[in-house]
C-alpha cells in the first residue's frame, strides 16, 4: 500500500536517512498501519474538524520585554561553536 | 493615453516587513533591538526552539498588522489562524515556520500609485503575519565555506509579508510602489526601515503571458527595480532567440545586478501546512473599529490636507508628504508662523535638494535656522540666492547659525547705489550684450544681470538690479 | 508509600535518610525506572528549603518523567538524540513542584519520546514491572509508574497522550489521572503530540493524586492552550459526600473482543460495588469509538512529525558530522532515533502530504468532532463515566513489540478520552494471575472533582489498593 519509492520520498521530506535494504521492512509495517487507518474511510466528510478541543481564542502577551538566556546557556548544548555563533555543517 | 505594455510584462512583490518598533518578539519576550549585539543574546526557550518552550501571540504586533491592512485598504478577517509551514534550514530552529496559510489577518486591498500612465491602483492580495528565522554566516564565500554560522537574535522577529497580484507594468512602477508603501508603514510607525534587514523584497515576473519567475533575495528598492530590468531583458532576450522561460527561482545577485538561477534539490517545497496547535485561533474584528480610529494621517490624506489646509501645490504637497519627518518639519515651520507657500517652497524645492546631494536626512537641519532665513528674505533683508547660500553653509559647517553667516558673508541685501554702481561697470564692461539688447535680444539682459550679481555677490535684489540695467541702457 | 506517611518519615529521620532509602529501593529492586538520578543534587535543594519550607509535598520525593524539562538536569525523552541535553528551564509543572518543596530525585524511564504503550521502545533500556518482571510496567510513562508501585517514590509526573498515565498506572497497580486538556501547563513538556498531552500525576492512592494535581494544575500564561480555570477538589475527598445519587454510564463499546475475562469481571464488580454505595448506572453507546484509534494515531503521528522536526543535532543532542548540512541532519536522526519513532515520523509526514494530507489529518480531525460529540451526548444522561483501562492486564516483554499494530490497538479504551480532550483516571479494581487490573473513571471537561470523589470512595470501600507487588 506503500511503496518503496513513497517511503523513499517521505524519508527525504522528513530528513532521516533510510538505507536501501530497510525500505522494503518499512513499507511492510507501515503499509499496515496504513491499512488500518483505511477504516476514516468509513467516516463521511460532512463535520468541521476539530483542532483545538477547548474553545479558547484570543490568548495574548504584552509587548513587554521578558528574560532572556544568556549566550553562554543559549549555546550550553551544541556540540560544536564559534565565536558565540551555533556551528553548522555547510549549507549548500 | 493609457499605458501599452506592449511585453505585457506582469510583476507581482511580496514584501516582508519587519515590525521592529515592537519592543518584543512575535512570540516571545524577546527584545528586538538586536543590531549590533553579539550572536544568541537576544534568545530564549521559544525563539531558540528549545523541546517544551510553547509559543504566545505579542498583542501589539496583532494591532499593528491590523494597522497596515487597514492602511493598504484591506479588509481585516475576523477569524484568523497561525500555521506550521514545515521546512528544514539550520536559521529554521523548530523546523517549521509559525506563518498565516489559510486565514490570513487582511485580505484584499489596493494601493495607488503614480503608474506609467496617470494613478494606476495595485491591488493587494493578502498581508498576514509570520517570524522571521534566525541569520546565517557565511565564513568566505557562500560556495566555498566549510560551515555556516548561526545567529538566532533574528529568530522570532515580528514579520508582516505583503503580497501584491501581479498588476505592476514596468519595474518603474515595481519603484514607485515600493515607494509608496515605504511611505505608508513610516507614516504608521510600526516599522523603522533604516535598520538592516527590516525590508526584504521577492519578485514574480512574466512576460508575453509566459512563465513566470520568482526572484528573490533583494534587499533594497534600488535593488529591485535593478533586478526586474535585468530580469526583463533576460526573459525578453530568451524569446527572441526562440526559447521558452522556465518556471524557476532566481536569486538576485546585488553585486553583479543580474539574477542567478539557483541550483537547488529538484523536490518542489511540500511544506505540509496545518494548523499551529499551540496557539489558538484570533478573533479580532471588534479590534478594527478602534485601530481605525487610531490610525494616524496617511500620506495620500496629509497630501490632501497640505493642498487644502495650506494652499500648497500639488508638487510641492507630493514632495513634503513623501517622507514623513520632512512633513513634519513643514508643519512644525508654519505653525510657527511661517508662510506656507514660502514654507513648501524653501522645503521642497531648496532644502531637500540640498539635503538630498550631501547624503543628509531633515534631521539635520534645525527649523528655526529655516524660519530665521524665511524672516530676513520676507523682511528683504537678503537675497533668495543669499538664502540658498546660508542653507548650504549651515550644512557643510559645524556650529554655525544664520546671523553669523549673514554677517561672516555680508549677505545683507545691498543698497541701491551699490546696485547701481555695478550695473554702471556691468553695462561698461559688456558693450555687446548692450548692443545685443538694444538689438532686440532681450536674453542678453540676462548675462548682463548675471555680470552683476558676480559683482554683487548676489546680494542684489535681482528685480531691482534688472530695472536698473534697463533704465541704465535706455539712458545711454 | 503516600505523602502523608513519607511527610512522617522525614520529619522523624530527616531528609537525607529518606533519600537514602529511597535510592536503595532503586537499586535492590533493578526495574530501570530511572534514566537519570541526581541525589546529590536533590539534597543540596532539599537542604535549602530545611525549615523555612511550608509547601503541601514539603520533602517528599518525586520523579518526574523524562520528557518533562528540568533545569541542570539531563532530559533525554528516552532517546538517543537527546543524550547529555541539559535544558536551561524548569518546564512549568517542575517550578510548581520546587514551590511546594518537593524533592526532585531524578528522570523517570519512558518509551521514546512518549511513543509506547509498554515502555521497551526507550534507549535506555525497558522498564520491568513490579509485580512481574517479565512484564511490561505499560507506557509510555512506564518509569514513573513502576518507581510508584515500586516503593521507590511515593508521587512522579507522567504524560499521557493516548493513554500513557492510565495505562501503565493499570499495569502496575497504582493510580493516575490524565487531566482536562488545558488543566496542567504544558510549558516545558517536550511535545509528542500537542492537542492531545497532558502532564499527570501518578501515586499510590487517589487522595495524593489529587494533591499533586493540585499543586502542578492551573493557568500558566506561557502555554497559549492553558485553560484559565480555578480546580477545586478540596471537596473531592470529603468523606461526608459520597457517590449517592451519582449517574454513572458503561459505553458498550470499551468491552471490545479483546478483553480478558478478568477484566470484564472486575470492571463489573466495580460497577456493582458503585451501586452499593448509592450510584446508578446505565449503558450508554459511543458510536464512533471504533474509528478513535486510527483518528488518534493520524493525528499525533501528524503533530509529532512535525514536533520532532527541530532535532538536527545543531542546537543540542546527538549529532552526526558528514558532508553537509542535510545529509548531516538526515544520519543524525538515522542514528539518534528509534525505530518506532522513525516509523512515526514517517507516517506523519506521509499523512500531512500534498495528496494525503485531506484523506488522512484532515479526516482524522472529523472523526475527532465525532467521538467529542459522544462523549457530550453521554455526559448529558451521566455524571461520569466507567470503563477498563486496558483490555488485559501486563503483558510480557517482547510479546507486542515486534507487531506494532497490535501495540496501538492495546490504546483502545485510553485514546478516546484525548480525542475529546476529558479528564480520566485509573486506579485498581482487581487482579488477574496478580496482576493489576485498571478501573477507568472518566469526567467531563474540568470534572475532576467528580471523577476523584468517585476513585476515592471507590478506594475507600475495597482493599485494591492496599496489596503491593510481592505480597501473595
Amino acid at each position: 500500500m506503500i511503496t518503496r519509492e513513497d517511503v523513499r520520498r517521505v524519508g527525504w521530506l522528513s530528513r532521516i536517512e533510510l538505507e536501501d535494504s530497510e525500505l522494503d521492512e518499512y513499507s511492510r509495517k507501515m503499509g499496515l498501519v496504513l491499512e488500518y487507518f483505511g477504516v476514516l474511510d468509513e467516516v463521511g466528510g460532512d463535520v468541521d474538524p476539530t483542532y483545538h478541543v477547548l474553545e479558547i481564542d484570543n490568548v495574548f502577551r504584552d509587548d513587554v520585554a521578558g528574560e532572556m538566556l544568556s549566550q553562554g546557556d543559549a549555546l550550553l548544548n551544541a556540540r560544536e561553536k564559534r565565536d558565540g555563533y551555533f556551528k553548522s555543517a555547510r549549507i549548500v | 493615453m493609457a499605458y501599452e505594455n506592449r511585453d505585457r510584462v506582469k510583476i507581482g512583490l511580496e514584501i516582508h516587513v519587519q515590525l521592529n518598533r515592537l519592543k518584543t518578539k512575535i512570540f516571545c519576550g524577546c527584545t528586538t533591538n538586536y543590531h549590533g549585539d553579539p550572536p544568541n543574546t537576544h534568545v530564549c526557550p521559544v525563539c531558540l526552539g528549545l523541546p517544551g518552550a510553547l509559543p504566545v501571540v505579542n498583542r501589539r504586533a496583532v494591532e499593528y498588522a491590523i494597522r497596515v491592512g487597514l492602511a493598504l485598504n484591506c479588509g481585516i478577517n475576523e477569524h484568523t489562524q497561525f500555521y506550521r509551514k514545515n521546512y528544514y534550514y539550520p536559521d529554521l530552529p523548530r523546523g517549521f515556520q509559525i506563518t498565516q496559510y489559510d486565514y490570513p489577518i487582511a485580505q484584499q486591498g489596493h494601493v495607488t500609485i503614480e503608474g506609467e500612465d496617470g494613478e494606476h491602483m495595485v491591488r493587494i492580495n493578502r498581508a498576514h503575519m509570520e517570524e522571521d528565522p534566525g541569520r546565517l554566516v557565511h565564513e568566505g564565500t557562500i560556495d566555498r565555506s566549510k560551515y555556516t554560522l548561526v545567529d538566532y537574535n533574528r529568530s522570532g522577529i515580528p514579520l508582516l509579508e505583503i503580497v501584491t497580484e501581479p498588476d505592476l507594468r514596468s519595474p518603474k512602477e515595481a519603484r514607485r510602489f515600493l515607494d509608496k508603501l515605504r511611505n505608508i508603514i513610516e507614516y504608521l510607525g510600526v516599522s523603522d526601515l533604516d535598520l538592516e534587514g527590516s525590508v526584504r523584497v521577492d519578485a514574480n515576473v512574466s512576460i508575453m503571458d509566459g512563465n513566470r519567475t520568482e526572484v528573490k533575495n533583494i534587499s533594497s528598492y534600488k535593488g529591485a527595480e535593478k533586478a526586474l530590468l535585468y530580469e526583463i531583458v533576460r526573459q525578453k532576450n530568451l524569446i527572441r532567440r526562440g526559447k521558452t522561460v522556465t518556471q524557476e527561482t532566481r536569486h538576485f545577485d546585488e553585486a553583479r545586478e543580474i539574477t542567478v538561477s539557483i541550483r537547488t534539490k529538484e523536490e518542489a517545497h511540500d511544506y505540509r501546512y496545518f494548523p499551529e496547535p499551540d496557539l489558538v485561533p484570533l478573533r479580532v474584528r471588534d479590534w478594527v473599529a478602534k485601530v481605525k480610529e487610531e490610525l494616524p494621517e496617511l500620506p495620500d490624506a496629509r497630501k490632501e490636507r497640505f493642498m487644502t489646509e495650506y494652499g500648497v501645490k500639488a508638487e510641492h504637497a507630493k514632495t513634503l508628504t513623501g517622507q514623513l519627518k520632512l512633513a513634519q518639519f513643514f508643519e512644525d515651520v508654519v505653525l510657527d508662523g511661517v508662510a506656507p507657500s514660502m514654507a513648501a517652497t524653501w522645503i521642497a524645492d531648496v532644502l531637500k535638494g540640498e539635503l538630498n546631494y550631501r547624503d543628509k536626512t531633515i534631521e539635520s537641519f534645525k527649523k528655526e535656522d529655516l524660519i530665521e532665513i524665511i524672516e530676513l528674505l520676507a523682511e528683504n533683508k537678503i537675497t533668495e540666492r543669499s538664502g540658498v547660500e546660508i542653507i548650504r553653509t549651515l550644512l557643510d559647517r559645524e556650529g554655525q547659525n544664520v546671523p553669523s553667516i549673514v554677517k561672516e558673508k555680508k549677505l545683507v541685501k545691498i543698497e541701491s547705489d551699490e546696485i547701481d554702481t555695478a550695473v554702471k561697470k556691468a553695462i561698461e564692461e559688456n558693450k555687446k550684450a548692450v548692443d545685443d539688447y538694444k538689438d532686440g535680444k532681450n536674453e542678453a539682459l540676462n548675462f548682463i544681470l548675471g555680470s552683476v550679481m558676480k559683482k554683487t555677490r548676489g546680494r542684489a535684489d535681482p528685480k531691482k538690479a534688472r530695472e536698473m540695467i534697463i533704465q541704465q541702457i535706455k539712458e545711454e | 508509600m503516600s505523602i502523608d506517611r513519607v511527610r512522617e518519615l522525614v520529619e522523624s529521620v530527616g531528609i537525607e535518610e529518606v533519600l537514602h532509602r529511597c535510592s536503595e529501593r532503586i537499586e535492590e529492586n533493578k526495574l530501570n525506572t530511572f534514566i537519570t538520578t541526581d541525589f546529590e543534587g536533590a539534597l543540596t535543594r532539599a537542604r535549602k528549603r530545611d525549615g523555612n519550607g511550608g509547601g503541601r509535598l514539603q520533602g517528599v520525593p518525586v520523579g518526574v518523567k523524562d520528557n518533562i524539562s528540568t533545569r541542570g538536569i539531563q532530559t533525554t525523552c528516552g532517546s538517543r538524540i537527546l543524550t547529555g541535553y541539559v535544558p536551561p528551564y524548569d518546564a512549568c509543572v517542575v517550578e510548581r513542584l520546587k514551590a511546594e518543596g518537593a524533592v526532585i530525585i531524578g528522570k523517570t524511564n519512558m518509551d521514546e519520546f512518549a511513543m509506547g504503550t509498554s515502555t521497551e521502545t526507550s534507549y535506555y533500556g525497558s522498564v520491568r514491572n513490579p509485580w512481574g518482571r517479565e512484564r511490561v510496567p505499560g507506557g509510555s510513562s512506564g518509569g514513573s509508574s513502576a518507581a510508584v508501585a515500586g516503593g521507590e517514590v511515593p508521587i512522579a509526573l507522567g504524560s499521557d497522550t493516548g493513554g500513557s498515565v492510565r495505562c501503565p498506572a493499570s499495569f502496575c497497580g497504582v493510580v493516575g489521572l490524565k487531566p482536562t486538556y488545558g488543566g496542567v501547563s504544558r510549558y516545558g513538556l517536550i511535545s509528542y503530540a500537542n492537542s492531545l498531552e497532558q502532564i499527570g500525576p501518578i501515586a499510590t492512592s487517589v487522595g495524593d493524586v489529587a494533591l499533586l494535581f493540585d499543586a502542578i494544575g492551573g493557568y500558566d500564561r506561557r502555554d497559549s492552550t492553558s485553560a484559565e480555570h480555578e480546580f477545586d477538589t478540596s471537596s473531592a475527598l470529603d468523606s461526608d459526600v459520597g457517590v449517592e445519587g451519582m449517574r454513572i454510564g458503561v459505553p458498550d463499546e470499551y468491552f471490545g473482543e479483546g478483553t480478558s475475562g478478568a477484566v470484564r469481571d472486575s470492571v463489573w464488580n466495580a460497577i456493582h460495588t458503585f451501586e452499593d454505595l448509592g450510584a446508578t448506572y446505565e449503558i450508554v453507546s459511543m458510536p464512533h469509538t471504533r474509528y478513535a484509534l486510527a483518528a488518534y494515531y493520524v493525528i499525533a503521528m501528524s503533530e509529532a512529525s512535525s514536533n520532532l522536526a527541530r532535532f538536527d543535532g545543531l542546537r543540542y543532542g546527538y549529532r552526526v558530522e558528514e558532508g553537509d548540512w542535510h545529509t548531516s541532519f538526515s544520519r543524525t536522526r538515522r542514528e539518534g532515533f528509534g525505530e518506532e519513532v522513525k516509523r512515526r515520523i514517517l507516517l506523519g509526514t506521509y499523512a500531512l502530504s500534498a495528496g494525503y494530507h485531506d484523506k488522512y489529518y484532515l479526516k482524522a480531525l472529523k472523526v475527532r468532532t465525532l467521538v467529542k460529540r459522544d462523549f457530550e451526548t453521554a455526559f448529558k444522561s451521566c455524571d461520569l463515566l466507567l470503563a477498563p483501562t486496558m483490555p488485559y492486564p501486563a503483558f510480557k516483554l517482547g510479546e507486542k513489540i515486534d507487531d506494532p499494530l497490535s501495540l496501538y490497538l492495546s490504546d483502545v479504551n485510553t485514546v478516546p478520552i484525548n480525542l475529546a480532550g476529558v479528564p480520566a483516571i485509573s486506579l485498581p479494581c482487581g487482579f488477574e494471575d496478580d496482576l493489576p487490573i485498571g478501573l477507568q473513571l472518566i469526567g467531563n471537561f474540568f470534572c475532576e472533582p467528580t471523577i476523584l470523589r468517585a476513585a476515592h470512595c471507590f478506594e475507600q470501600s475495597t482493599d485494591f489498593h492496599k496489596r503491593k507487588p510481592g505480597d501473595v
